[in-house]
């Protein structure tokens, strides 16, 4: 079962930051979900746009959490509030791409494409786009301070519950 | 006993003259709901088209639906708005394929037949042939070969729609009353901050008689009672119009007395529960109340939302017999400072696909649309609060309004 790995510092950035994301989808796609907050800074900003709302510029997100408090808040509600019928993700991430990196801020964007899998079996490719991150180093550790992920399609289907 | 037989020879009975009983067929049988699209859809009724603040310039168009038919909204020359059937006259291309938009005239990419932004036909692609051959013979008269256009009517900056000649003026439809409570959600200009899809796995009328259910808000929805959003114990109550086939349910900020409801040891009330960052449910009053909950429902499709500070309109589109579209355009005012609009943004967190309250109602309508199919002769009952649909004060354990739905979709409907 998945942990955040003791990725050896000294390794290329691109490779620390491969393991990172590798982590972090293991992490959702393991239900492990208590520990998604802690790939986060305390002050991070974590949003699901669609990319039609992303191009026309407008600021409302399917999930807007500015914080760890309202990252946690999303797994709380998901483990002991909300109803929905369980299902599985299986998060696949290519194109890592460096845009920029000063100051030991790393700047990236990549692809994601995520297979939702329900309790009764139905497949589907539930989501996929680009997610958008700034990644700072804390303690030794690679963290998120955004993450803003762009759906490519303006539908969802029935309920997005488990983070992407 | 009442039994009415459709063109499809199968038996189709409401077992009372009351509202209060509901065959499982009406959600399930592709007859009933191709009588819909001709009955209600394109009968009787009013239909949310787009917002008036989203066609600013004249030229301004976007692409929507009333019930299966794609319709194209459009502000003119004259800055009057207009609906078309967005269907070429000629070979019934859409017209326009590109969601929205800025255009002089519309021109059908198939043939090239040009239209002007009220619908008439202004050109014809080669229509006196080629070196006096082909083309259009005498016969043809281009006023004939309009799109077609439906009647609109704006209120309050929502531009309704109805194919209908008959249908009565929008203010006489949903009545004084309700209007009001139109008023007092959209007491300034309007700002659209987004757009929302999500797509339901149940007959639209599922997800409409869910809006009209007032019993389960506080039910269902652990956000909505845990945090006092909406509890059977506050205040508020039911509106419904004289016709019954639109309401509004609203809840007040009051003191919460727990007694009655903790003797019904509801799963969807968790005082144990807290949030580690409540700032997306502080309530700024903005509306000149201390109504926390406001959902007003125009019949057939069209909900006008205030959850705390989350404002939104909800346009529902049936995608064949077992499943849906809602369209949310989430809004705030033109004069939103920072603080409040970080306060949207946040807020909305209750609402859309993946909103702590509206996400429940995106899964419910799927699993009755799946037990649906046990018996579809057999019936779903809305006892709650007697079989009458009248106006309530104070409780909201009632039915009365999803009644109401069925009293409009069964006048529509001639069933």
């Amino acid at each position: 079962m998945s942990s955040i790995s003791k990725i050896d510092k000294n390794l290329p950035m691109r490779l620390r930051i491969e393991a990172l994301i590798a982590d972090y989808s293991h992490c959702i796609d393991e239900d492990q979900l208590e520990n998604w907050p802690s790939f986060f800074t305390e002050d991070a900003q974590y949003r699901v746009f669609t990319r039609e709302n992303y191009d026309l510029k407008l600021p409302v997100a399917l999930i807007y959490c500015d914080g760890r408090g309202m990252l946690k808040d999303r797994i709380s509600a998901l483990r002991t509030a909300n109803i929905f019928e369980p299902h599985v993700y299986c998060h696949m991430t290519s194109a890592i791409k460096f845009l920029e990196n000063e100051n030991d801020v790393q700047r990236i964007k990549s692809n994601f494409t995520v297979i939702r899998t329900m309790s009764e079996g139905d497949m589907t490719i539930f989501a996929c786009g680009k997610t958008f991150d700034t990644i700072v180093e804390i303690d030794g550790m690679l963290k998120f301070k955004k993450r803003d992920i762009i759906l490519d399609s303006r539908r969802v289907d029935t309920l997005l519950v488990v983070p992407i | 006993m009442e039994s009415i037989n459709l063109r499809n020879p199968k038996p189709f009975t409401w077992a009372t003259n009351d509202f209060s009983q509901v065959p499982f067929r009406v959600y399930t049988d592709p007859e009933i709901y191709e009588r819909e699209q001709k009955f209600l859809f394109q009968g009787p009724t009013w239909h949310f088209l787009c917002l008036e603040v989203e066609l600013p310039n004249q030229g301004d168009y976007k692409m929507t639906q009333i019930g299966d038919a794609p319709i194209v909204v459009v502000r003119d020359e004259n800055d009057n708005i207009n609906a078309l059937v967005n269907r070429c006259a000629h070979k019934g291309s859409l017209v326009c394929y590109k969601p929205r938009g800025n255009v002089k005239e519309f021109a059908c990419i198939y043939h090239n037949w040009t239209y002007d932004l009220r619908g008439k036909l202004t050109g014809v692609a080669f229509s006196r042939g080629v070196g006096g051959k082909g083309g259009l013979t005498q016969e043809f008269k281009h006023n004939e070969h309009n799109m077609e256009k439906i009647r609109v009517e704006i209120c309050r900056g929502l531009v309704m729609g109805t194919f209908n000649e008959k249908t009565p003026s929008f203010t006489d439809y949903i009545g004084t009353e309700l209007l009001a409570s139109i008023d007092r959600v959209f007491i300034k200009p309007l700002k659209v901050l987004g757009y929302h899809s999500q797509i339901l796995p149940n007959n639209w009328k599922l997800y409409v008689e869910n809006n009209k259910d007032s019993y389960h808000a506080s039910l269902l929805h652990v956000f909505h009672n845990t945090f006092g959003v909406v509890r059977p114990t506050m205040g508020g109550g039911i509106k419904l119009s004289e016709s019954r086939w639109h309401h509004l349910s609203y809840t007040e900020r009051t003191e919460i007395k727990d007694d009655e409801i903790g003797k019904e040891k509801v799963r969807s009330l968790n005082d144990q529960y807290k949030l580690a960052d409540p700032s997306m449910m502080k309530h700024e009053l903005e509306l000149g109340d201390t109504i926390t909950n406001s959902i007003q429902t125009v019949f057939p499709t069209l909900v006008i939302q205030q959850i705390l500070n989350a404002l939104a309109v909800r346009q529902l589109i049936p995608r064949g017999v077992n499943k849906s579209e809602l369209l949310w355009t989430v809004l705030g005012f033109e004069d939103d400072d920072a603080e409040i609009k970080e306060l949207r943004l946040k807020v909305n967190n209750l609402v859309g696909p993946a909103g702590f309250i509206s996400m429940e109602d995106g899964c419910v309508g799927g699993f009755i649309q799946k037990a649906a199919m046990a018996n579809v002769d057999a019936k779903t009952v809305l006892p709650m609060g007697g079989v009458t649909i009248e106006p309530s004060k104070g409780s909201r354990v009632t039915e009365a309004a999803v009644r109401g739905f069925w009293k409009g979709w069964r006048e529509c409907m001639k069933l």
